[in-house]
């Protein structure tokens, strides 16, 4: 079993990432006889992969070399090939964390898009609990499908192809969660309310526009759903780097600078270069995202 | 089977609860006849016993608790104001006086019927603008009303309530820190997980919870013990407790030197507490201020609950978690204590071997720390004990102790794809004509570092080592975007 479990050594049929080095991955499928094109040269999966563990380092054929990991849910987020917008591991944790969801949690999705709420939700709610996941791109549906059976977690979803605005998710009163990423989340809450247990569950709907949030919390106020919460979760990455910044120079006479700067040195700067200040920072990158999604939550109460 | 479902369902007397009033919430074990303060008002949960969990009760006289309906509000012609050209502050417009107010209160109506007193009695309600009317009543409600609903605790609420009430506590851990390093660890059932953390037990419930029991968790503690204040609100089954070991900081190194000596002291059972720390103990034991091995860290927090009003509230949580030990020690029967403590000693110590050969096998399925002690020595010594490919995540209010684990990190080696973040949340005031931002969280949420373990060698890694080109070098950097 993968994804869900840890393992320790590869196997034919796994899914590995190939680490080639600053975020540099990707995804593959190992099988016996097969090979693998890096810049660092070739790699044979029967002879170079399947027996060895997780974790290590493999030698490709130009010599440079690799690291192949076991595939988490957030390494495949990284790496799934696209076939729509996906959700990252920020919105994830969070959506996660706010729908309660652990082992045993029954969700309901839609729309499954290319997997990548699904494969954290199906982690996390393994080994007993279930995920009901709901695609109206029949295409996708079955790519969908095809994945959870490749990763070997089918046992813990069901994929179906239909309109989840006009026919719900196929069940009724068994959610402990209910999670909406479609277009128009507001004709879908009827439905996430029925799909939720009688006792009640929580409901979260992740859209990029206001008007569309306001219009889901409207329809969450109408269909009786309290604790209406809207929340945005900007993830802030740093580059750690050792910087030196000049010292400038006010034409203090050379014996005196060197004593002082011999001062400084002991104090602060363990520096090699003299007139430098040297430090670490974390230096925040010049572009980030600033925006993927409002997310709503709402309660389901018994009354 | 349905008898179980119906015990999660309903609120049963020894139960770990939350109370919940608007936003604030406090966690208490119910028990009859006995008072708690929440909010300021004394509350007897007594009437709670048997309903189910999201009930919503309304506080009577004497603090009983009395389930609410939601009655619909009749709706009333509306009159409203355009805008507040013409309205005075004047401090005349209310024509109640505290007073009369407090008489109101006395006579013991309803909160309801109070706010809907204040609002005839307001001379300018009817030409304040609809929306401003709407928030006066709000603002008179919380005020007024005494409703609160009670809730099963959960991650969401207790890293919630933690952030908000006793930040100080858990080093300053915001809730969407907690959600990534639960995500970026990978934290699921089935592993084997080392968790160390000064947050109370908050980080440890929280991991708990997640793995719903399957699997395994080492705590690793400084001091005397580990705190579990905050896992005790979780009101986890006691088969949770049974996958959690726990084991001391201070024989890590002697664990790692392969001169701990857990197995023995078990057979040793004459052994005393003492004789304990010095068969084990090494430079590390002393090392340690004695102040840290206090059981809740709660005087080192003192200035900081200082600052929060609810002061007296935050002890009341404690004594909850404190109860049934101070009930013991009362006990006049001396011998079959002495009894007990020290079954409950070699418990520990057979607990404490167990833990010690979970972690000699090094191969955990991940690290998670969130503490007060600087992250490098933690990090560098604790990743030993896990195996390779896999997450890890450290916690720090600050980021200079990160930047300095990520340096020490990339020396040492066996570990990859090294990230340093943070995040920030933003919450929204959502209504019609009125959506905004509602604040803005940043720094006081923490840092976080992560990475992935992988094996190490004992050779120098050659010229094409990937590792290398992850070294922050502006131009490479650029260079390697060209080609991507």
């Amino acid at each position: 079993m993968s994804f869900v479990e840890y393992k320790e050594q590869i196997e034919d049929g796994d899914t590995a990432i190939v680490f080639l080095g600053h975020d540099s991955m990707f995804p593959v499928t190992i099988k016996h006889g097969s090979q693998t094109q890096t810049k660092y040269g070739v790699i044979r999966h029967s002879t170079d992969l399947i027996g060895k563990k997780f974790g290590s380092k493999v030698t490709c054929s130009k010599g440079g070399w690799v690291y192949i990991l076991y595939p988490t849910p957030e390494l495949w987020t990284m790496n799934l090939p696209h076939r729509t917008q996906i959700l990252y591991s920020t919105d994830i944790s969070m959506i996660t964390m706010m729908l309660e969801l652990k082992p045993g949690s029954v969700v309901c999705e839609s729309g499954t898009g290319s997997g990548s709420l699904s494969h954290a939700i199906i982690r996390t709610v393994a080994p007993t609990g279930h995920l009901y996941t709901v695609e109206f791109h029949q295409q996708r549906a079955e790519k969908a499908t095809e994945e959870f059976s490749q990763h070997k977690v089918d046992h813990l979803v069901t994929v179906k192809n239909q309109d989840v605005c006009k026919n719900g998710f196929g069940v009724s009163h068994v959610a402990d969660a209910v999670f909406l990423d479609i277009p128009s989340p507001w004709e879908a809450i009827g439905h996430a309310k029925d799909a939720l247990k009688i006792e009640g569950g929580r409901v979260c709907s992740f859209s990029p526009c206001i008007e569309q949030v306001q219009r889901t919390s409207l329809a969450l106020v109408e269909h009786g759903f309290t604790e209406i919460n809207t929340l945005e979760i900007l993830l802030r990455v740093y580059d750690v780097r050792g910087i030196s910044l000049p010292i400038p120079d006010f034409g203090t006479p050379a014996e005196e600078k060197g004593e002082r700067s011999d001062a400084d040195k002991s104090k602060r700067f363990p520096a090699s270069q003299p007139g430098m200040a040297h430090f670490k920072s974390g230096v925040s990158p010049r572009e980030m995202v600033g925006h993927t999604g409002y997310l709503t939550f709402a309660t389901k109460s018994l009354f | 089977m349905a008898e179980s479902v119906a015990e999660g369902l309903l609120i049963q007397e020894g139960d770990h609860v939350v109370m919940k009033k608007e936003d604030v919430y406090k966690a208490v074990q119910v028990q009859r006849r006995k008072k708690v303060i929440f909010e300021k008002q004394w509350i007897y949960l007594d009437n709670a016993v048997g309903k189910h969990y999201g009930t919503t009760f309304e506080i009577t006289a004497g603090g009983n608790l009395q389930p609410k309906r939601n009655e619909v509000a009749a709706a009333e012609p509306k009159e409203a104001g355009a805008d507040n050209r013409n309205i005075i502050d004047d401090g005349k417009s209310q024509k109640l006086t505290r007073d009369d107010i407090e008489a109101l209160k006395e006579k013991g109506i309803k909160g309801q019927e109070i706010v809907q007193q204040l609002i005839e009695n307001s001379t300018t309600f009817r030409d304040k603008t609809e929306f401003a009317q709407e928030k006066y009543i709000k603002k008179k409600k919380k005020k007024y009303e005494a409703i609160i609903t009670i809730v099963k605790p959960s991650t969401r609420i207790l890293s919630m309530m933690y952030y908000a009430r006793e930040p100080g506590k858990i080093c300053q851990l915001r809730y969407d820190t907690l959600a990534q390093m639960l995500t970026l660890g990978n934290i699921h059932a089935g592993s084997q997980v080392i968790v160390m953390e000064t947050c109370a037990g908050l980080v440890l419930g929280s991991v708990m919870e997640r793995m719903g029991g399957y699997g395994s968790v080492i705590q690793m503690y400084p001091g005397t013990g580990p705190v579990r204040a905050a896992t005790d609100c979780f009101g986890f089954p006691k088969s949770f407790y049974k996958t959690l070991y726990e084991f001391p900081l201070s024989k890590v190194e002697s664990l790692i030197s392969g001169t701990f000596s857990g197995h023995t002291s078990v057979s040793t059972e004459q052994d005393s507490a003492e004789g304990e720390k010095e068969s084990n103990g090494s430079a590390l034991d002393k090392q340690e201020p004695a102040q840290e091995v206090d059981e809740d860290s709660c005087p080192a927090m003192e200035p900081e609950s200082t600052v929060d009003s609810s002061q007296p509230e935050n002890q009341g949580e404690m004594e909850v978690c404190g109860e049934e030990n101070s009930e013991k020690d009362q006990n006049p029967e001396k011998k079959p204590i002495a009894m007990e403590k020290k079954r409950k000693q070699d418990e520990r110590r057979k607990r404490e071997s167990e833990a010690a050969v979970l972690l000699q096998n090094k191969n955990a399925d991940g690290l998670i720390i969130a503490s007060r002690f600087h992250p490098a020595p933690l990090l560098l010594t604790l990743l030993g004990f896990v195996s390779p490919s896999r997450p890890f995540v450290v916690y720090c209010q600050y980021k200079e102790p990160l930047l300095e684990c990520y340096t020490k990190l990339r020396e040492r080696g066996g570990v990859i794809n090294l990230k340093l973040s943070e995040t920030w949340l933003r919450n929204y005031q959502v209504l019609p004509n009125r959506s905004h931002p509602k604040l803005v969280m940043s720094g006081g949420g923490g840092y976080l570092l992560h990475g992935i373990t992988v094996a190490r060698e004992a050779s120098k890694p050659s010229s094409t080592c990937p590792e290398r080109t992850e070294e922050p070098a502006p131009k490479k950097l650029k260079l390697a975007e060209l080609e991507s």
